[in-house]
């Protein structure tokens, strides 16, 4: 990160916000193209609270709003909310979900720079987990925008006919339900929510992603460390499952392709508040989330574990920064 | 013992060194259990009842317990009135009984109970242990009641939910519309640690504020 010379252009807090929110667009417009306008709806819905929610709060703590609604953190995490929630997703459960990230996870633990956990996480696996059935509905093929809008807005909600599982959660219910009879295979065959290597669309989306990731690395707002650590952890935990059982478990290429995996791979786990700082811990923080996502996909109850994995790494990050504490320039390697 | 002295164990146990939200005593039936009103409220006066026995029943026989081994004593004390408060819930209110399960019997190992004892009654007099005990319980009742209704409220949208197991012919309130989804999360343990955590901050905010304006109501004074 700070290799000479070490002449930099004074980074702001704002500068690199705007960098992120830049960095997320292709994967935006992508998702938006594939999936319906619905999770542009959902960007606004989440916007408008996380600001409405940054500006009561620091008011309530007596801070000055205009500097730090200026800073554009919470638009982070609003759009981080919006992408991981489904886009079809009642209005109440983004803006529930974006109100508890700000107040609960950010502010109420000391603001910007204090919170322990990813706040954006933190509004997804709290609404996952009171609302499971509604969290988990993505928009099925062909779905208009005026119907998404509709949803999004207090629609009823017929079943099956309008939504589609995501392809994680198709392939957790095939597998489960038709016990050894269905193989991955079979059931990535026989059902729509599934495209070349993983979710239809959502390779594409993964694409978008990472090329907003490389932009980032590009501009140094992160380090290879976490995204390749990620990935690498999630990809080497498939790996040997996916060799021995084909049948049962899905290939890493799925893994990494679906869900949110490239998301929380550059954008999510490389929060510089909630996670892990030295060059090591990062690594070991990354993997961990890695690992933790594919046992929670592959034997949990939830449609991903990003989410899950990386609060439960957000707790080790003090652990793994003191243990990992790169020696003092013209010191030796502490044994 | 006069009234001021009441007074002052009153204020001590309620809010001064509340268990629940000052000395953080006792939290695993304090957020297990306060997953509704009805629940929480029904608890604590057990809780109540246990704590302002044992506390007099210790602190008439102050003076036999030898000092070495007073630690089992009191909590033989403690666990034949807890024994003898289980068997009353289970013949006169088993519903009750049915959904509180393992956590009346667990009273005994609640810490604020024994930390009572051994802090306040072991040194008093029995009147003054009893009354001790059933402020300090009623501080932890006043917490359970707020954090209990506060998760009930938020996490089904009802208001004492289950009061017909203790008072017949009583029903429980709907105050949210009958298609309220319920926020899960409130009945769920991080729920718990959250509205209890809301509290604590709660009270220490209180606290920094009449700290704050105590001195200058001094300064003012003086000038």
């Amino acid at each position: 990160m700070n290799n000479s010379p070490f002449i930099l252009a004074p980074a702001s807090v704002t500068a690199v916000m705007l960098k992120v929110l830049g960095a997320l667009l292709p994967g935006v417009v992508v998702y938006a193209w594939i999936f319906g306008p619905g999770v542009l709806v959902q960007i606004v819905l989440a916007s408008l609270t996380a600001l409405a929610a940054e500006a009561a709060m620091l008011a309530a703590r007596g801070r000055p709003a205009g500097r730090f609604l200026a800073d554009g953190s919470a638009l982070v995490t609003a759009w981080l909310i919006a992408l991981t929630f489904p886009p079809i997703a009642p209005w109440w459960i983004t803006v529930g979900g974006t109100a508890f990230a700000i107040v609960v996870a950010k502010h109420l633990y000391g603001g910007l720079g204090q919170n322990p956990f990813n706040p954006a996480m933190v509004g997804f696996a709290v609404m996952i987990v009171a609302f499971p059935a509604l969290m988990s509905q993505w928009p099925a093929q062909g779905l208009s925008a005026a119907e998404q809008i509709g949803l999004i807005f207090g629609a009823p909600r017929p079943l099956d006919a309008i939504t589609a599982a995501t392809a994680l959660d198709a392939l957790r219910t095939g597998l489960h339900e038709s016990a050894s009879a269905a193989s991955v295979a079979t059931v990535m065959a026989s059902h729509p929510a599934f495209g070349q290597f993983a979710g239809r669309g959502w390779e594409w989306i993964a694409l978008a992603y990472l090329a907003g990731g490389l932009y980032l690395l590009q501009q140094r707002l992160i380090t290879w460390h976490i995204p390749v650590a990620l990935l690498l952890g999630l990809g080497l935990t498939a790996l040997p499952f996916w060799l021995a059982d084909t049948a049962h478990y899905a290939s890493p290429l799925f893994h990494l392709t679906a869900g949110a995996s490239v998301l929380g791979a550059f954008f999510i786990a490389t929060d510089p508040v909630s996670g892990a700082t030295t060059p090591r811990g990062k690594l070991i923080y990354a993997a961990g989330i890695g690992v933790i996502t594919w046992f929670v996909r592959a034997y949990g109850a939830y449609p991903d574990g990003i989410a899950f994995a990386t609060l439960l790494m957000n707790i080790c990050v003090p652990l793994i920064d003191m243990k990992t504490q790169p020696p003092v320039f013209g010191r030796k390697e502490r044994r | 013992m006069n009234s001021a002295e009441f007074r002052a164990i009153a204020e001590n146990g309620i809010w001064r060194q509340n268990t629940g939200i000052v000395q953080l005593l006792g939290l695993c039936p304090l957020l297990a259990i306060s997953t509704s009103f009805v629940n929480g409220v029904s608890l604590a006066l057990a809780t109540v009842l246990v704590m302002a026995m044992s506390s007099g029943a210790v602190a008439a026989l102050r003076t036999l317990i030898p000092y070495e081994i007073r630690i089992p004593v009191f909590i033989l004390i403690i666990a034949a009135l807890v024994t003898c408060l289980d068997l009353a819930m289970n013949a006169w209110l088993h519903e009750l009984y049915l959904v509180l399960g393992i956590f009346i019997p667990l009273i005994v190992t609640n810490c604020i109970v024994l930390a009572r004892v051994e802090a306040f009654a072991s040194k008093n007099t029995p009147l003054a242990a009893a009354w001790d005990g059933a402020m300090m319980g009623t501080g932890l009742l006043v917490v359970l009641a707020i954090l209990g209704g506060m998760r009930e409220l938020i996490g089904s949208g009802t208001l004492f939910a289950g009061i017909e197991t203790i008072i017949p012919g009583t029903h429980g309130l709907q105050i949210a519309p009958a298609d309220y989804p319920g926020f899960l999360v409130a009945i769920l343990p991080p729920g718990a640690f959250i509205c209890l955590g809301c509290f604590i901050a709660g009270r220490n905010w209180l606290d920094a504020r009449a700290a704050k304006h105590a001195p200058a109501a001094a300064s003012a004074a003086a000038h």
